[in-house]
């Protein structure tokens, strides 16, 4: 007759399982099919959850098909914090390995962008640096000099082209993806996560920057993986996002 | 093996990086990501269209399924390889030395 | 210790979305107060907590949560409540209130308030957990009645008793739903009135109003779900109006968390709530 909490999650989680005795209904007879309000509830909010974080991979995939993956992946990864707003953390993962999707390739890395692009939105807050900054350093201090990076910068690779991809299921008009490799960058200049495509250079550059390592060790890692290297492309895409928060020149 | 730095542009890059940025369209004229503001709120509502006795959608119900031709992923002509395994037909694809 | 009710203005307030933003600084009339989710509010930074501090300077707030599992059988989740005491100590918020449910198992998140028996073992709990969560924040909370589909045989004490009792044993205030009272006495064969005659309405420090959606059961009886996805139903403004006949002014918030409008026709459903409001009042 008593329901504990343990009872009720498992039939909760398991639409097969019987519903616990003790439940009842507007008659003080077995509740029934009431109990599964509460299945509906958990389910439904949790895929809906799902597919407003990930709505290029909805449209993508199409309302039947996400429906489908968004309901096994509530059942295989349950959220384990209260905060929707992080919901889906191995959404990329689990879709990469799905034996149904293995002609789709390209979905975890669009999945890990859309992802990427919501942990940028939920970033802390900085302050980014006056350029003029950068005008008053000679080269050599330049060269010495760490970068710090905003918290709301994200990088995404992929051997496809998912800044493409995501641009034609996102706004109206764009051009149908061409089969490339892309590398993105997500800067939040002011509030709104914005990615725009950036070289394999970049990215070995912003790697370095994360390592805390000078501008010259960075520059010679985005070299060594891209012939001629444009440093002022990328600076400019920093500047405009917003994504240098402190130049150290360690004296 | 150390390596040097192979041209020292640096300063040039700056100067051209600043010029560059004094003239970038403000962050209101760039695209915006419709739908990171409304993901993954949290409520205290029941889902709509939840129902118990089955004349709706009962979705909590996993009974087996297939992936249906649907969605903008069958307009893309993203070629995959001939083994079926997806892989860019194009070079830059074939190089997996992408840092991560 | 915490004995002093919350002092939301007795107008209508409205649970904030954000598409709502620029409306609402625009003209939020007849709106007084506004109700944000405490889970959308704890990323790092962002839009959403620059939204929150602006309207706050405008606005009484009142902080809602959602995913406490306030009447969970395991501990209360430490993290989440750090994370709740440093909204609070950043926002400052007129009021905050949680729900007579739970959410989380075994580490695992339900994102749905589900339901728990009325007896002495499930109220010292829930009192346990008040006790915490109000030393915490160092200040009174308000705790709401659920919404119900079924009924556990197991319950010795009526909702409104055991309410009664959580309240005078911890010192919380009570929220009371109108929507949920008439959702679970549909849904439980009872009487809405009658729950409203045993609840302790001086107790109460804020009603929320929100639309269900209308259900059958396996045995065809009425099975009303809270889906806060359309308008406030006829019979539960009746409902609000016999409430406010009893208990006076109160803070009304409307809720409305699926399907939502535009801003034009929540705002038709606050000045509905001034209405019934300025009937107290006339």
């Amino acid at each position: 007759m008593i329901v504990d909490q343990t009872a009720f999650h498992a039939a909760l989680r398991n639409p097969s399982a019987d519903i616990p005795t003790g439940l009842t209904n507007d008659k003080g007879a077995p509740a029934g099919s009431r109990f599964n309000v509460y299945r509906n509830n958990v389910t439904t909010s949790l895929m809906d959850a799902l597919s407003d974080g990930f709505p290029v991979i909805h449209k993508l995939l199409g309302q039947e098909n996400f429906k489908n993956l968004a309901r096994d992946y509530q059942a295989a990864h349950p959220p384990s914090s209260p905060l929707m707003m992080m919901f889906g953390a191995e959404f990329p993962d689990f879709l990469r390995t799905h034996p149904g999707l293995a002609k789709l390739a390209y979905l975890g890395d669009v999945a890990e962008m859309e992802y990427a692009m919501r942990r940028s939105y939920h970033a802390a807050n900085s302050v980014a640096i006056d350029p003029a900054v950068l005008a008053s350093l000679d080269e050599t201090s330049l060269l010495a000099s760490t970068f710090q990076i905003a918290p709301s910068v994200q990088v995404c690779t992929s051997a496809w082209p998912i800044l493409g991809i995501w641009r034609f299921n996102s706004i109206v008009g764009a051009p149908k993806p061409t089969p490339k490799a892309e590398c993105v960058l997500i800067t939040r200049p002011d509030f709104d996560p914005s990615p725009e495509e950036i070289t394999k250079g970049d990215v070995a550059l912003l790697q370095s920057f994360a390592n805390g390592e000078t501008l010259e060790t960075a520059l010679i890692a985005a070299q060594t993986i891209e012939e001629g290297h444009d440093f002022g492309r990328i600076l400019q895409c920093l500047l405009a996002g917003g994504a240098i928060t402190k130049i150290d020149t360690k004296g | 093996m150390s390596k040097t730095l192979k041209s020292v542009a640096v300063a040039a890059s700056v100067a051209a990086a600043l010029v560059g940025h004094a003239t970038t369209a403000t962050a209101a004229e760039k695209e915006k990501c419709f739908g990171v503001s409304l993901a993954g709120q949290n409520d205290c509502a029941a889902g709509p269209g939840t129902t118990c006795a089955g004349s709706s959608t009962v979705d909590y119900q996993g009974n087996a399924w297939t992936l249906v031709d649907a969605g903008t992923c069958v307009d893309m002509e993203l070629p995959a390889a001939d083994d079926g395994s997806a892989r860019m037909g194009s070079l830059d694809a074939l190089e997996r030395d992408i840092p991560a | 210790m915490f004995d002093q009710l919350p002092q939301l203005p007795c107008q209508p307030g409205v649970g904030y979305k954000a598409q709502h933003y620029a409306d609402i600084l625009k003209n939020a009339d007849p709106v007084g107060w506004l109700e944000v989710h405490a889970e959308n509010y704890m990323g790092d930074g962002g839009r959403p907590l620059a939204q929150l501090q602006f309207l706050s300077e405008r606005f009484p707030i009142s902080v809602h949560g959602v995913g406490l599992s306030i009447g969970g059988e395991g501990a209360l989740d430490q993290d989440h409540l750090n994370r709740l005491k440093t909204l609070c100590d950043w926002l400052q918020p007129t009021s905050f209130s949680e729900h007579l449910a739970w959410s989380s198992h075994d580490s695992h998140f339900l994102n749905d308030l589900l339901p728990l028996p009325y007896t002495s073992g499930t109220l010292t709990r829930v009192v346990d957990h008040i006790d915490q969560l109000q030393s915490l924040l160092g200040q009174q909370i308000l705790l709401e009645n659920p919404s119900s589909y079924l009924a556990f045989a197991e319950s010795t004490y009526e909702e409104p008793q055991f309410l009664e009792e959580v309240a005078s044993r911890s010192g919380c205030g009570l929220l009371l739903d109108v929507n949920n009272v008439f959702v679970s006495a549909t849904n439980l064969n009872m009487d809405p009135y009658a729950y409203i005659d045993a609840f302790s309405l001086s107790r109460v420090g804020e009603i929320h109003l929100g639309g269900h959606d209308e259900d059958t059961d396996d045995n065809g009886a009425p099975l009303l779900i809270d889906s806060h996805g359309r308008e406030v139903a006829d019979p539960v403004w009746t409902l609000l109006d016999y409430t406010l006949d009893k208990s006076g002014s109160l803070p009304i918030l409307v809720e409305w968390d699926n399907d939502v409008p535009d801003w034009p026709t929540l705002q038709a459903e606050t000045v509905r709530a001034q209405k019934a409001l300025d009937r107290v009042y006339a």
